[in-house]
């Protein structure tokens, strides 16, 4: 029986063209753009299939959803500084930034958190109606990615350091593929955001 | 796809968000009266133009980063 063992490497597969951690990176990102995919479709279906359907304007805080806006694609360009900081072998700049990243996550998850607040209190839950079924659905699949962030870039915040002096390019690699990941999460919003606020 | 590739999609996705959002408020400014609104989308254009710029910027400070 053989065994298949896919080694790091630093410079892009010639057969593939990129390094084997980002191709992983990127099929990962595949699955994520089906399973995001398949509820912007149900979402799609849901809307066309009734006569009338309420504009999230009316029910859902547009104020709020624009800061949570701000606050992501604030911080992807935290996430790139930080690993543009190690790419020019500045560790102090890629914690700082890294740092601001998490924070600006956690600031998207506590506004968040006011807004179901808000909607809890008025008796707004996903058994509420099929437009808060799929508002929460896709607002709370968003969120614990989000949550899923903050974990992996926390642990490269406080961990990371003893890669960093032994593996460079690796930890720099690994920054670049938690940064797509970050990039991703940021870009469903971009598209969460006029689909269930704005239309 | 590198983070910098991926990254230019993105501001550029989010300049289009923002010039977007700015003339939707407008449009519910003009339909609702709410001055919040009209406020965030006047925000929301000025960002517009922000994003552009460094887009711009990144750009060309990342050039020599590695392929895009």
């Amino acid at each position: 029986m053989s065994t298949a063992v896919i080694r790091y490497i630093d410079k892009p597969h010639p057969v593939t063209g990129v390094t084997n951690a980002k191709l992983g990176t990127w099929c990962f990102l595949a699955s994520e753009v089906m399973l995001f995919g398949a509820l912007f479709s149900a979402y799609v279906l849901l809307r066309t299939g009734v006569s009338e359907w309420p504009h999230g304007s009316q029910f859902l805080n547009v104020p709020l959803a624009t800061l949570n806006t701000l606050i992501l694609i604030t911080s992807s360009v935290t996430m790139v500084m930080s690993w543009a900081s190690l790419m020019l072998k500045q560790f102090g700049k890629y914690r700082l930034y890294l740092a601001i990243t998490i924070l600006l996550a956690l600031a998207f998850l506590v506004v968040k958190g006011f807004e179901y607040g808000h909607k809890f209190e008025h008796h707004h839950f996903p058994s509420t109606n099929t437009f808060y079924a799929i508002y929460f659905t896709l607002t709370g699949l968003h969120g614990l990615h989000v949550i899923g962030g903050v974990v992996v870039n926390a642990y490269f915040l406080f961990f990371g350091k003893r890669m960093w002096e032994t593996h460079p390019e690796q930890f720099a690699g690994r920054i670049e593929c938690a940064g797509l990941y970050w990039h991703f999460v940021d870009l469903v919003w971009i598209f969460l955001f006029p689909v269930l606020y704005l239309l | 796809m590198s983070l910098r590739a991926f990254h230019i999609l993105f501001i550029v996705i989010s300049v289009f968000l923002a010039a977007g959002f700015g003339v939707w408020a407008v449009r519910h400014y003009q339909a609702t009266r709410d001055a919040l609104i009209f406020v965030l989308g006047a925000a929301s254009l000025v960002g517009s133009v922000l994003l552009a710029v460094y887009l711009v910027w990144f750009i060309s400070k990342t050039r020599k980063m590695g392929p895009s």
